[in-house]
């Protein structure tokens, strides 16, 4: 190694010959990364057995009227989709340095999982009075209720997570904690928890609408 | 290379309005798949459509809201074409089984 070049504070020779960062990113966004693909392959496993699941039975139960359960999944998807957009506007803000206008994006971003949570449990108690439980449903098939609330409780098991991780980063970086950096990471974390959502959403709702209705 | 010489360069990649542009098609897109919905297509045909429009919401996400494609190359190679192979390999096992369960319902 003749001279050292560094990116992001850490020296780096070639990517090929054992560079100290080949991808030029921190360690902790490459663990964020890492622990992206992990989740993504729970997900694809959990959302490819219900698929099959859905294929392969003759009477799956199509529970999903278009009010309110569609209507206020398609909600749900659009508050998603707009605190991505919020948690992206915080990034770019927590990279100006503009402190005061990234912890208020990003508990904007937190307002969007919350308001998503609540629509989600209200959607979650309308099927419990319909009589579909985690271990049955009216038509008895209760592989949809197992399946069903394991999948989109594990999700917002995820939501609840990040709005915690990011009320947490909203404070700490408002009292410069954090660094714009680790910002961003949370920022990976909430998108890919957006991401999982634009599968769920057609997979199992629109996939289950109820035409009759 | 050079544009990922240093952090602040990286990170001057992508304006509110290329993000609010995104925002815009993944919410159309959404809507796109909620009238699909709605068409009496048979499942295994609405499925892979409803699956297509959803990667195309993925990958806008990964690479505008989650900054892969202003990353170093290298770093997309290594995530995403090993998650496509696993998941791909879920499906080999399970999808040919799910489809003929499937038909033999359907009475084809």
């Amino acid at each position: 190694m003749a001279e050292t070049k560094t990116v992001v504070g850490v020296p780096v020779s070639s990517p090929w010959s054992g560079g100290g960062s080949p991808f030029a990113i921190n360690s902790k966004k490459f663990g964020m990364w890492l622990f992206i693909v992990s989740d993504t392959l729970t997900f694809a496993a959990l959302l490819l057995a219900y698929t099959y699941s859905r294929l392969a039975n003759p009477n799956w139960p199509r529970p999903f009227e278009i009010y309110p359960a569609i209507a206020k999944s398609t909600l749900m998807t659009v508050v998603l989709l707009a605190s991505s957009l919020t948690m992206v506007l915080g990034v770019a803000a927590a990279h100006r340095n503009d402190r005061a206008k990234t912890v208020r994006w990003l508990l904007a971003t937190a307002l969007g999982g919350i308001i998503f949570t609540v629509l989600h449990l209200t959607e979650w108690f309308n099927l419990f009075r319909e009589g579909y439980t985690p271990w049955s449903t009216p038509q008895g098939v209760p592989l949809f209720g197992a399946t069903f609330f394991g999948i989109t409780g594990l999700h917002m098991t995820h939501v609840t997570i990040g709005v915690i991780y990011l009320i947490i980063m909203s404070v700490g970086y408002g009292k410069g904690k954090f660094t714009s950096d680790d910002v961003e990471v949370s920022g990976l974390y909430w998108h890919f928890v957006d991401l999982v959502w634009m599968f769920v959403f057609p997979m199992i709702y629109l996939m289950s609408v109820n035409l009759a209705g | 290379m050079s544009a990922h010489e240093s952090s602040s360069e990286v990170h001057a990649v992508g304006s509110t309005r290329l993000f609010v542009l995104v925002w815009v098609w993944l919410a159309v897109i959404t809507f796109i798949e909620v009238f699909l919905a709605y068409e009496r297509l048979r499942p295994d045909l609405m499925l892979s459509l409803l699956v297509v429009l959803s990667i195309v919401k993925a990958a806008l996400i990964v690479s505008y809201f989650m900054h892969l494609k202003y990353e170093k190359i290298g770093l997309a190679l290594l995530i995403i074409p090993s998650t496509i192979f696993c998941i791909c390999m879920i499906i080999i096992f399970f999808m040919p089984d799910g489809a003929r369960l499937m038909q033999m319902r359907l009475g084809h």
